[in-house]
């Protein structure tokens, strides 16, 4: 081979590998920029384990994280938008206490997309339940339905809202287990912020995730099962 | 002939003018283009966000750059961060001029997200 081939070759192959790594960077930032361009599928069941047991009465750390995380106001009156909320339980016979949070139970079966009149609430593909609001008309047949109480409506014109999470007047809204931070692979606000992590966030049909494993190993309980509508938020000990 | 071509001509320029001096004076705030050029956009930006919020919603393809969010990011204004505010912002200025009414921003933020973050932060 002559100088002038080994050469040739030698320069080719170096400015190959500076193409690459001056490409390289550039392609990765196309992709974030872009934002998640596959769909969610359903071979993923996103769900919650709610260990009650580490539950605090008095603690509202998850609901002031939703609230701040969906924009709400914080307020408590039947007219003010309530995601996530805290429950106290005794029973009276023995006087135990529980604490936990209640919301969105994403069933698998949700009476709320059965009753939805224009197909404005819907279950996504991964199992999250969720109201599409350009088509919601605000007629709160979903509110009637829902045996958790979960959704509310939205009754003032609200101004400046976050940018992820649009809310207005008119339509009805209820806990999207914070879809825009799943989407770009984050944990929902509330699991987030609970500061004895009894709230356990994962894929109920990976068999190898922490929340299935847990699933396997203790009791939980869905909660009105009877109803059988297979909710993704599961409890333990209650 | 010629005659009637310098009279077409004079009939023209004005006519030219006075739609120039019609059109809207838009804020377009850091502006750029990153989509499409801006005659394309003006006609066809509705399409691509009704594409896009369907996508986004019901399936979880959140395609950033064709986000209303990405749009408001550039174009809210530099002055007031926001694209619906005064008579020349950049949403608010072109729908009113042809009288259409825009519903995006009853639900929508309408500001870019570092005004919002300041706003949370007093």
């Amino acid at each position: 081979m002559s100088d002038l081939d080994t050469q040739r070759r030698q320069f080719l192959k170096t400015s190959l590998g500076a193409a690459a790594v001056a490409i390289a960077p550039g392609m990765l930032l196309f992709d974030t920029a872009h934002g998640k361009t596959e769909a969610a599928s359903s071979k993923v069941r996103w769900g919650m384990l709610i260990d009650t047991a580490q539950c605090k009465t008095g603690c509202n750390d998850c609901v002031t994280a939703c609230n701040k995380e969906n924009g709400l106001s914080g307020g408590t009156l039947p007219t003010d938008s309530q995601w996530m909320r805290k429950i106290d339980i005794k029973d009276i016979s023995s006087g135990h206490e529980t604490s936990l949070p209640m919301m969105c139970q994403h069933c698998e079966e949700p009476p709320c997309v059965d009753v939805c009149p224009t197909g404005a609430s819907f279950k996504r593909a991964d199992g999250i339940v969720l109201v599409d609001k350009h088509r919601c008309i605000g007629c709160r047949y979903c509110m009637m339905a829902c045996p958790y109480k979960a959704r509310s409506f939205v009754h003032e014109p609200l101004h400046d809202q976050n940018p992820d999470v649009p809310r207005g007047k008119g339509t009805v809204e209820s806990c999207t287990m914070c879809v825009h931070r799943i989407d770009k692979g984050q944990q929902p606000a509330c699991a987030q912020a609970c500061p004895n992590k009894a709230i356990l966030f994962g894929n109920l049909n990976d068999a190898n995730s922490e929340i299935a494993q847990k699933l396997r190993s203790v009791a939980s309980v869905q909660i009105r099962a009877d109803m059988q509508l297979n909710p993704g938020i599961r409890y333990q000990g209650l | 002939m010629k005659l009637l071509v310098s009279l077409l001509l004079c009939l023209c320029i004005p006519l030219a003018w006075a739609t120039e001096a019609n059109a809207p004076k838009l804020d377009i705030g850091k502006g750029g283009q990153c989509v499409r050029d801006p005659q394309w956009m003006r006609k066809n930006h509705m399409h691509l966000l009704i594409h896009q919020r369907d996508e986004a919603v019901r399936k979880g393809i959140r395609d950033e750059q064709i986000s209303l969010k990405n749009c408001v990011e550039c174009h809210a204004s530099l002055k007031d961060d926001s694209v619906i505010a005064r008579e020349d912002s950049f949403c608010a200025g072109c729908h009113r001029y042809e009288a259409v009414k825009i519903d995006c921003f009853e639900c929508h933020a309408s500001k870019r997200r570092v005004a919002l973050a300041k706003k949370d932060e007093k």
